[in-house]
C-alpha cells in the first residue's frame, strides 16, 4: 500500500504543484490519478519513486518511509511506464526488457528467459526479441515498456499516461490486455491519465485532482458516477450529459461478453 | 623560450614604429590581405549563392553538390595554390583563382542545405497563399535559410583569410609575408608578430559575422544547428 | 616559367614508380601528424563535453573558445608553437604540428560531444533514472552509446580537415606529404605536387570511410538518415 501523508510540493517560484495530499493507494489494485493539466497528478506519481522529492509530508510504501532507501535501490523495485516508453534505442528488445534484472545482477540467461516470457504475456511476437526499438510500431513499443517494467516482478507499478500516445484502436486493445495482466498479477498500481473514460474503465479507485494540486474526490468508479462532488468534479466529468455517457458506457462494459476478456472484466467489477 | 618571452617578443615587434610604415608596414599588408580576401569572397559568393539557391529550390543535383563539397574539403589548399602557380605563372590572378575556388564549396553547400531545409509545410503555405516560384524563394525560403547562408559565408571568409595567409609563399602580399619572410630570414619576432596579427584578423572576421547575424537574422530563427 | 609549354606532361608517371619509398615514408608520417590530434582530441573532448552537459554554465564560454579556435588559420597556430617544440621533422618538433591540430580538433569535437549527449531523448534518460541507473552508469551505458553517431560525425570533419592542414606544415619543414609541394614548386615540376595532393585527398576519403564504417558497426541500432557528411 502506498500512502501520502500531508504531502506538499512547492517550487521556488511559488507554484504549488501538490497541496497537502492525503491519499491511500490500496495494495493489489489500480488507482487512477486523473485531472486536467497542472493538477499535480504526474508530480504526485513521480514523488513515489523519488524522481521528485516533496517539500513537506511523508510518503510510505507498506509503512516504510521511502526516504529510508537509496533512491536508485528504491527505483529498482518499482516498475515505471511512461508515455513514450523511453526504450533504449541502442539495445535490442530483449535486452531492453531485461534492463532491471541486469541491474540487479541476475544471471544473464535467467534474465533473458524471463524477458522472453514477458514478451509472450504482453502479446509480443517472440521474433522481435533481437530487433531494435526503431523497428517497432508505437503500440508494440508501449508493450515493450510494460514488459520492461514487469521484468523484475516489482510489487508496485507507476504508469504515467502509458497509452496516450497511440491511436484509439491500439489504445483499446492495450487497455484490455493490461486489465487481463493485472487480474493475473495483482500489482499495486498508480496510473495517471487525463482521460476520464480511461480512468473509469481501468480504475478500481479514482482520485480526481484539480488545478493547484488539490485532491477533489477519491472514490470507486461507481461511487464517483453516482455522486460526483459538486463544482469541479461534476464539470470535469462532463456535467449531466457527460455523466450519462459515462454511466451508459460503464453498463455496456459490464455486460457479460462472449470471449474470455469480457468475462474477466465483468468479474473484475 | 617561455610564454612570457614570446609575448614580450611579439609585443616589441608590434609596437616598433618602423613596422607601421611603408610597403612592408602593417597597415599596407593588412589592406592587401583584406583586399585579396574581400575580392575572392565576393566573387565566390556571386557564383555560389545563386547556384546554391537554385539547386536548393529545385532540389535537383543536391547529392552532387554535397559530395563535391565534401571532396573539396579534403583538398590541401597550399598544394592547389602552388600547382596553379606552377602551371601558369607567379602573380595575383593565379593566386586569386584558387582562393575563389576554395571559398565556393562552403557557400554552395550551406546555401543549398539552408534552402532545401526549409520546412515543406512553409513552402506549401506560401504557394497556397498565391506566391509563385521566385516569390516563394525570395520571401520565404531565403529569409528562413539566412542562418545557414550566413554560416556558409562565414566559413568561406575564414577559409579565404587563412589561405591568403599561406598564399604569401606563392609571392603575393598580405600578412602572410611576415611569416614567410620571417621564416626564411630566421626573424622569429616577425613570424610571431605576423601570426598574432593573422589571429587578430581571424577573430575580427568572426566577430563581424556574429554582428551581421544579429542584424540580419530574424529573432524567431535564432538557435540553428552547425553544418559543415 | 610554364613547364607545360616545354612539353612536360602534368604527371610524369615514372616518377611515382621511382619514389615509392619516399612516398610511403611521407604518407605514414603524414598520418601520424594528422591522426594523433584526433585521438588526443577525443580523449580530452569526451570528459570535457560531459562536464559541459553536467554544468550548463560551462558550455557558452567553452563553445565561444571552440568557435574562435575553429576559425584560426592553422599556419599562424603552428608558428606560435615553434618556440616550444622547434622546427623540422621528427621527435619533439612533431608537436609543433600535433598540438595546434589537437586544439583544432577539440574545437570540433567538444560541441559534437555536447550535442550528442543532448540528443539522448528525454524519455530515455527519465526511464533510465526511474529504473534505478545511477548517474555514472547511465552516462556510460545509455547516454554515451547513444551519442556515438554525433561524435563520430565530428571526428570525420576533424579528420578530413586535419589531414589537409598537416600539409601546411611544410613551411616549417614538417608537412608530411606536403613536402612534395615545395619540392615540385621549387623545381617547376608539377608531378610531385599533383601526386601528393591526390594522395592527401585519398587519405582523407579513406579516413572518412573508416570512421563511417566504425559508426555503422558500433551502432547497429541507428537508422541511416542522409548519407552525406
Amino acid at each position: 500500500m502506498i500512502k501520502f501523508d500531508g504531502v506538499t510540493k512547492r517550487y521556488p517560484d511559488g507554484t504549488v504543484a501538490v497541496d497537502d495530499l492525503n491519499l491511500e493507494i490500496p495494495s493489489g489494485q489500480i488507482t487512477v490519478l486523473v485531472g486536467p493539466s497542472g493538477c499535480g497528478k504526474t508530480t504526485s506519481l513521480r514523488m513515489i519513486n523519488r524522481m521528485i522529492d516533496p517539500t513537506s509530508g511523508v510518503i510510505t510504501i507498506d509503512d516504510e518511509d521511502i526516504r529510508k532507501k537509496d533512491p536508485a535501490d528504491l527505483r529498482r523495485g518499482i516498475g515505471y511506464v511512461i508515455q513514450h516508453a523511453g526504450l533504449f534505442p541502442h539495445r535490442t528488445i530483449i535486452d531492453n526488457i531485461a534492463t532491471v534484472p541486469y541491474l540487479l545482477g541476475w544471471d544473464k540467461k535467467k534474465a533473458r528467459a524471463t524477458a522472453m516470457e514477458l514478451m509472450e504475456r504482453v502479446g509480443l511476437d517472440l521474433k522481435m526479441a533481437k530487433r531494435y526499438p526503431f523497428q517497432l510500431s508505437g503500440g508494440q513499443q508501449q508493450r515493450v515498456g510494460v514488459a520492461r517494467a514487469l521484468a523484475a516482478d516489482p510489487p508496485v507499478m507507476l504508469m504515467d499516461e502509458p497509452f496516450s500516445a497511440v491511436d484509439p484502436i491500439v489504445r483499446k486493445s492495450l487497455q484490455e490486455e493490461f486489465l487481463r495482466l493485472q487480474s493475473e498479477m495483482r500489482k499495486t498500481i498508480a496510473f495517471v491519465t487525463h482521460d476520464i473514460d480511461e480512468a473509469v474503465k481501468l480504475g478500481h479507485r479514482i482520485a480526481v485532482f484539480q488545478v493547484g494540486g488539490v485532491l477533489a474526490q477519491h472514490a470507486t468508479p461507481d461511487e464517483l458516477l453516482a455522486n460526483p462532488a459538486e463544482g469541479f468534479v461534476r464539470e470535469f466529468l462532463g456535467g449531466e450529459k457527460g455523466l450519462r455517457r459515462l454511466r451508459f458506457n460503464r453498463e455496456l462494459e459490464s455486460m457479460p461478453d462472449e470471449d474470455a476478456t469480457g468475462e474477466v472484466e465483468a468479474a473484475e467489477r | 623560450m617561455n610564454l612570457v618571452d614570446q609575448i614580450n617578443q611579439a609585443w616589441n615587434w608590434l609596437t616598433t614604429s618602423a613596422h607601421w610604415s611603408g610597403a612592408d608596414g602593417i597597415p599596407h599588408r593588412l589592406l592587401e590581405h583584406l583586399g585579396y580576401s574581400v575580392l575572392a569572397l565576393a566573387i565566390a559568393a556571386l557564383i555560389a549563392l545563386p547556384l546554391g539557391a537554385l539547386i536548393g529550390h529545385t532540389g535537383r543535383g543536391g547529392f552532387v553538390v554535397v559530395s563535391f563539397a565534401n571532396l573539396a574539403r579534403a583538398v590541401p589548399t597550399l598544394g592547389l595554390l602552388l600547382l596553379v602557380v606552377t602551371i601558369t605563372s607567379i602573380g595575383l590572378t593565379p593566386v586569386i583563382i584558387p582562393l575563389i575556388a576554395l571559398a565556393m564549396p562552403p557557400i554552395l553547400v550551406n546555401t543549398f542545405e539552408g534552402i532545401r531545409g526549409v520546412d515543406a509545410d512553409i513552402k506549401d503555405a506560401a504557394k497556397g497563399m498565391g506566391m509563385r516560384g521566385p516569390g516563394v524563394l525570395m520571401k520565404a525560403e531565403i529569409p528562413i535559410a539566412m542562418p545557414l547562408i550566413l554560416l556558409g559565408l562565414r566559413t568561406a571568409a575564414i577559409q579565404v583569410v587563412a589561405t591568403a595567409t599561406i598564399a604569401a609563399y606563392a609571392g603575393i602580399g598580405g600578412l602572410g609575408r611576415y611569416i614567410v619572410d620571417g621564416l626564411s630570414r630566421k626573424d622569429y619576432p616577425s613570424v610571431v608578430g605576423g601570426s598574432v596579427l593573422v589571429v587578430l584578423l581571424a577573430v575580427a572576421v568572426q566577430l563581424l559575422f556574429i554582428g551581421i547575424r544579429r542584424t540580419f537574422v530574424s529573432q524567431g530563427l535564432r538557435g540553428s544547428s552547425r553544418t559543415s | 616559367m610554364t613547364p607545360l609549354a616545354d612539353g612536360e606532361p602534368l604527371v610524369r608517371w615514372s616518377w611515382i614508380g621511382d619514389h615509392t619509398d619516399e612516398l610511403t615514408t611521407l604518407t605514414l608520417h603524414h598520418l601520424k601528424l594528422a591522426l594523433l590530434p584526433i585521438l588526443f582530441g577525443l580523449i580530452i573532448a569526451i570528459p570535457l563535453g560531459i562536464m559541459c552537459v553536467r554544468w550548463r554554465w560551462l558550455y557558452p564560454p567553452t563553445l565561444g573558445i571552440a568557435n574562435i579556435f575553429y576559425g584560426l588559420p592553422s599556419l599562424a597556430l603552428f608558428m606560435l608553437f615553434i618556440p616550444y617544440f622547434g622546427i623540422g621533422s621528427g621527435g619533439q618538433a612533431d608537436f609543433t604540428i600535433i598540438l595546434p591540430l589537437t586544439l583544432f580538433s577539440l574545437s570540433v569535437l567538444v560541441p559534437n560531444v555536447v550535442d550528442g549527449l543532448r540528443s539522448v531523448p528525454d524519455p530515455v534518460r527519465q526511464a533510465a533514472t526511474a529504473m534505478g541507473f545511477g548517474t555514472l552508469r547511465r552516462l556510460v551505458q545509455v547516454e554515451l552509446p547513444i551519442a556515438v553517431p554525433v561524435v563520430i560525425a565530428g571526428a570525420r570533419v576533424a579528420a578530413v580537415a586535419s589531414i589537409s592542414l598537416v600539409s601546411v606544415g611544410v613551411l616549417i619543414g614538417n608537412g608530411g606529404l606536403g613536402q612534395l609541394f615545395i619540392d615540385g614548386y621549387s623545381r617547376d615540376f608539377t608531378t610531385p605536387i599533383i601526386v601528393s595532393c591526390v594522395l592527401i585527398v585519398v587519405l582523407a576519403l579513406v579516413s572518412d570511410g573508416v570512421l563511417v564504417t566504425a559508426q555503422r558497426l558500433l551502432t547497429p541500432w541507428a537508422r541511416t538518415r542522409r548519407s552525406n557528411g
